[in-house]
């Protein structure tokens, strides 16, 4: 059963595994920095009392939410190049699509956060002379993100596990390095093992700090 | 953006017919996960109740066993390897004698993906009980079991509805990932309908439609029943 596993396969393809590693954490750091930006500014949207702003951030938000990333990769990889009028490579394409898709995410975090801060704070914040910025910045966002950090790692990991989707569109992530030695050296079970375990463990690392963070840090 | 628009394009044959069987493979797929995912995760979720802390461990592993691997490296998993490491004549009526391998693996791989997810959400429902009604079951003389037949069980699943739900909308979405392995679903034909005729935004568009129609019709259908079945005095978990 296990008698024909070769594991210098894997060792000899290590330096290409590398390569797609550094590709998929430079995607998922990037595409974090984007969600949570844009999450933020969607969030802050949504909480506000012009109607048609909160209605137009829910819209996006439940839009996005209905959908599976893959259509949201396929849309980006074909329309943005259209759009502009220009090839910009499909790294690019799958970074937009993947902060489009996880601002939408992390925007229902991010808003939960700003509402686990009591309303009063608002309120002495105004009272204090603080224009709405300066309440939010100063006061607000510090103890909400304090809040949600535990669940914005959460969210970073699922995020961390679908960047592996960038597989549909052929960029060489890890798993598509690991699928494609596996194709070249015809050894699936030892590529695909060795992809499970690190992916495993980096998420279980990741998933161990969430649940420390939520009993050390949460107000 | 010069761009050639032909709506019409969606009514020709094939690619009509191509979107109606994807959209049927994409529905195929979710609801037999679905019901193996309802299951299983209902089994595991209770195991990670009991006061018994070998059932517990079990359900620990498993979870934290499929949460942790991105789904698509779990699809290649059942696909490319189990097979393999199978005794020798499993592996072969896999690869050769079951009919549709490829739909049968997905299947397999999103139901016990999403087992996990439905496990955590019974989980938190037992426990989001008072154990005063735990104990109030066990005083009146109730087996263990029947406590959690005729008081946990029932109580619990009603709370959880609105998770469920969203769960059984991600594995509706997470459907779309048997593409890679060559099940002709939805994504799948509307991709295919963009190389054939390069009208992607019409093919693109028609599977969003199809997508957000359902999850919208899902959700009302859903918080319906949540109504319909709640019991007075009870908080569902979102709302909590």
């Amino acid at each position: 059963m296990f008698g024909g596993i070769d594991y210098g396969v894997v060792e000899r393809a290590l330096p290409l595994l590398w390569q797609g590693m550094l590709f998929t954490l430079q995607l998922t750091g990037l595409s974090i920095c984007g969600g949570v930006f844009f999450g933020t500014i969607l969030a802050l949207m949504r909480l506000s009392s012009f109607r048609s702003v909160s209605f137009f951030a829910a819209s996006y938000v439940n839009f996005f939410r209905s959908l599976p990333l893959i259509l949201v990769i396929f849309w980006f990889y074909f329309l943005v190049p259209k759009l502009l009028g220009r090839p910009i490579g499909g790294f690019y394409s799958v970074l937009i699509a993947f902060v489009m898709f996880e601002a939408a995410y992390y925007c229902e975090i991010i808003r939960a956060g700003i509402q686990s801060v009591t309303r009063t704070q608002v309120h002495a914040g105004y009272a204090l002379g603080l224009t709405y910025g300066q309440t939010m910045r100063l006061i607000i966002l510090p103890q909400a993100f304090r809040n949600m950090l535990p669940v914005l790692l959460t969210q970073s990991i699922i995020m961390f596990q679908d960047t592996s989707l960038v597989y549909v569109v052929g960029l060489k992530d890890f798993l598509t390095t690991a699928d494609l030695i596996s194709n070249r050296d015809n050894r699936p079970v030892e590529l695909f093992v060795f992809a499970a375990i690190v992916y495993f463990i980096i998420c279980l690392i990741g998933s161990n700090s969430a649940r420390r963070l939520q009993r050390k840090y949460t107000i | 953006m010069n761009y050639r628009w032909d709506w019409g394009i969606l009514l020709k044959d094939p690619y009509f017919s191509w979107i109606a069987s994807g959209f049927g493979w994409t529905c195929a797929v979710a609801i037999l996960a679905w019901i193996i995912a309802l299951s299983l995760g209902s089994v595991i979720g209770v195991m990670r109740t009991l006061p018994h802390p070998v059932p517990r461990a079990i359900g620990t592993a498993y979870v934290e066993l499929f949460r942790n691997i991105p789904l698509l490296v779990q699809l290649f998993l059942w696909y490319f390897v189990v097979p393999e490491v199978l005794p020798r004549e499993a592996g072969m009526f896999l690869k050769r004698g079951l009919p549709m391998p490829e739909f049968w693996t997905a299947v397999v791989c999103l139901g016990f993906y999403t087992g996990a997810r439905v496990a955590e959400q019974v989980r938190a429902g037992i426990n989001a009980i008072r154990s005063g009604q735990r104990q109030a079951a066990l005083a009146m003389g109730l087996t263990l079991t029947q406590v959690y037949r005729y008081v946990l069980v029932p109580v619990s699943y009603r709370i959880i509805i609105p998770p469920l739900t969203s769960d059984f909308l991600g594995v509706f979405k997470n459907s779309s990932l048997a593409l890679t392995i060559g099940v002709a679903e939805l994504t799948a034909r509307s991709r295919q309908i963009e190389e054939y005729t390069f009208q992607g935004i019409e093919a693109f568009a028609t599977a969003t439609v199809l997508y957000s129609v359902v999850t919208f019709a899902v959700m009302a259908l859903m918080h319906m029943t949540e109504k319909r079945t709640r019991i007075p005095g009870l908080i569902s978990l979102e709302a909590k």
